[in-house]
């Protein structure tokens, strides 16, 4: 096995990543701010397909610079659909778990219907911004043959760690999820900070929608996340609520899904495939089952997760 | 619970009251026949949906004046396809085309509502006196395309993007392979089963693994574009399957197997209008022109498409036939005797691999 080897097993685990990684990471940020929004599925698609219509629109005008503009629509496109649910959770106070579900599925047929007119029609790839020589590179390639997207998927996991951990800013926000009423007492706009929470994790959820309609197929499908945004709140779970566990988790799926792959196609059926089938289900039991037991010991998880924020009630 | 059923009866009485002037009306024969189809995905999906609908513009075409025809799109493969199929029965459609295997018992349940209706599944095996069953000889396409990978591939190892290990897509794994055996011996199949129809990032990621492993040409049985354009990106060669997918990558498409449901489409309708309509089973290919192939690439030399035109057309004439032995399966077992032919009986329920294909 040469270094090229693993070089091209590496660029698979990304690709099969940075999508999850993406959504992951903004619904860290909703979460430490004591909201629970389960529609990431619902909004990514809703960037993905506005990503793909805005790029396939604005290609003839602006050519290079559409894959770029799409990206941007997709984020805003995102944290709009998201405001939606911000509205009904925040300012009419239902509930959260009802509310994300209902953003998910109006998510997947509001993108259908956007979608309708673009089946079938492609747009070039939004891959590697580098120079050939050094994005083809035989070597180096392992550093520079990504999208854009990816080095913007990876900064975002370490600014956020950074905001959340290391920054005044980052620490209201957390207080806000751990103890409304007490940060609301002390003169903290909570409901404020939730929409901006908010809105984040809808734009980064749409960019991790726009992936997949621009990097990983340049087209647009219904329903192309095919379960993405269910798995990257799994992962939230699963990082015990902390972004360097977040991105150890969202590599630790891509390989594990890309070594399904490789097993496969060298003949090593060493675990039937149905076992690969029910792996996200398993690992979502896992995951509510580690919920369950941490809130008995002590959880993880920010205290005020999931719960309306009444302060005259 | 009874509220329903009233409702349901008046339903069925108000279809009834329908059906009545229907019928004396098509006693004096000016009535078109009117013919409706459930599609699983959307019409422009360059794949499963739009090679019915071509098959329905083929008959709308064909019979011009005599039938009528409307379509439902993107009907989920659940109980939600129960209402579709009953309200285009009481629109006054007379032959009723549902175009996917999960519609089987949708099918059949709305057909006994609507006994006066002529059903017919595509894909399925459960039938009744009003409900006929279609499909087509897809491994015939397999075995052109199996040809066409043979003699391109240069490393001698080949791709398949599968989803489930069903009869219909171990039946073509099996004829792709045992086609580009017979045209190079050492040819083996590398094969990676995604465990789902659907998911393109999943299905881009499989084909990255096979070009990663060394296959220079990538056949695939699911349901999205995702593994040509990998094949497109990474400069080797693949197949379009159902439809010309050429648009989703110019270069590494070589040529697709087309169905044509049209052909039947047209002769069932045919048969409505002249009474001899009768429940039935049928698979079809080349022969009967329910396959084609899309135009061959640039990229295919001449040798290699003399080639693959002598595979379609000695199965039009019946001489070849992919599925005659000696075949053995993964672990050298003799499943086939040489000179025999496989029976439709076995094929339809197929579940092990021909030598040469690694899983």
């Amino acid at each position: 096995m040469t270094i090229g080897f693993f070089i091209d097993a590496l660029i698979t685990v990304v690709g099969v990543t940075t999508p999850i990684l993406l959504a992951a990471t903004g619904e860290l940020v909703v979460e430490k701010s004591g909201v629970l929004n389960l529609g990431l599925e619902g909004m990514m698609l809703i960037g993905a397909v506005t990503a793909f219509a805005v790029t396939f629109n604005t290609g003839p005008d602006l050519g290079d610079w559409a894959p770029w503009l799409g990206v941007i629509a997709a984020a805003l496109a995102g944290a709009a659909s998201s405001m939606l649910f911000a509205v009904l959770v925040l300012t009419l106070g239902s509930n959260q778990v009802a509310t994300g579900l209902a953003l998910a599925i109006f998510g997947i047929g509001l993108s259908s219907l956007i979608g309708a007119g673009y089946v079938g029609m492609i747009v070039p790839s939004f891959d590697s911004v580098f120079p050939d020589r050094l994005a083809s590179d035989p070597l180096w390639r392992v550093v520079f043959g990504y999208s854009p997207l990816v080095y913007f998927a990876l900064f975002m996991v370490f600014a956020v760690g950074w905001f959340l951990n290391r920054t005044r800013a980052g620490l209201i926000l957390r207080a806000v999820g751990e103890n409304d009423l007490s940060a609301h007492s002390i003169g903290y706009p909570v409901i404020a900070i939730r929409y901006a929470a908010i809105a984040f994790g809808g734009a980064l959820a749409g960019i991790g929608g726009a992936y997949f309609s621009m990097v990983i197929t340049p087209m647009w499908a219904e329903q192309m996340t095919a379960g993405r945004g269910w798995i990257a709140l799994a992962l939230v779970v699963f990082s015990g609520w902390r972004a360097g566990r977040l991105l150890a988790g969202a590599y630790f799926f891509g390989v594990l899904m890309t070594l399904e792959l490789y097993a496969k196609a060298s003949g090593f059926s060493f675990l039937p495939s149905q076992f690969w089938a029910a792996m996200p289900y398993i690992a979502a039991v896992i995951a509510l089952a580690v919920i369950s037991a941490r809130e008995v010991a002590g959880s993880e998880a920010p205290a005020c997760l999931g719960r309306p924020f009444m302060p005259n009630a | 619970m009874t509220i329903i059923t009233r409702r349901h009866l008046m339903k069925t009485a108000a279809a009834a009251g329908l059906a009545l002037p229907g019928l004396s009306r098509s006693s004096f024969a000016a009535e078109p026949l009117k013919v409706g189809f459930v599609y699983l995905g959307a019409i422009g999906d360059y794949g499963w949906t739009w090679s019915h609908e071509q098959g329905r513009k083929a008959l709308d075409a064909a019979l011009k004046g005599q039938v009528v025809t409307s379509y439902v799109e993107n009907v989920k493969e659940d109980a939600s396809a129960v209402p579709v199929m009953k309200d285009l029965a009481q629109q006054g459609n007379k032959l009723i085309f549902t175009t996917s295997y999960g519609y089987m018992d949708q099918t059949l349940e709305a057909a006994k509502q609507f006994p006066a209706v002529n059903w017919e599944h595509c894909t399925g095996y459960k039938r009744a006196d009003n409900v006929g069953t279609y499909n087509s000889r897809f491994y015939q396409g397999r075995a052109v395309t199996g040809t066409i990978a043979g003699m391109m591939s240069k490393s001698g190892v080949i791709g398949f993007v599968g989803s489930f290990k069903i009869p219909e897509v171990v039946m073509g794994v099996n004829a792709f392979t045992l086609a580009a055996q017979a045209v190079n011996p050492k040819i083996t199949t590398k094969l990676v089963m995604i465990d789902t129809w659907f998911d393109p990032a999943k299905e881009a990621a499989a084909a990255e693994t096979l070009a990663n492993l060394g296959c220079d040409v990538i056949a695939q049985h699911v349901d999205s574009p995702a593994v040509l354009q990998v094949c497109e990106k990474r400069k080797v060669y693949g197949f379009g399957y159902g439809a010309d997918m050429s648009r989703f990558a110019p270069k590494a498409h070589l040529t697709a197997s087309l169905d044509l449901w049209g052909p039947y489409y047209i002769e069932r309708a045919k048969a409505m209008l002249d009474g001899s309509w009768k429940s039935d089973d049928v698979w079809w290919g080349f022969k009967e022109g329910l396959l084609g192939m899309a135009p061959y690439s640039k990229a295919v030399p001449e040798n290699v498409r003399a080639a693959a035109d002598k595979i379609i057309a000695s199965t039009k004439d019946g001489t070849y036939e992919v599925f005659t032995g000696p075949i053995s399966d993964q672990t050298g077992k003799e499943r086939v005797a040489k000179g025999e032919r496989m029976a439709d009986k076995d094929l339809l329920v197929m579940d092990w691999y021909v030598k040469g294909v690694q899983s």
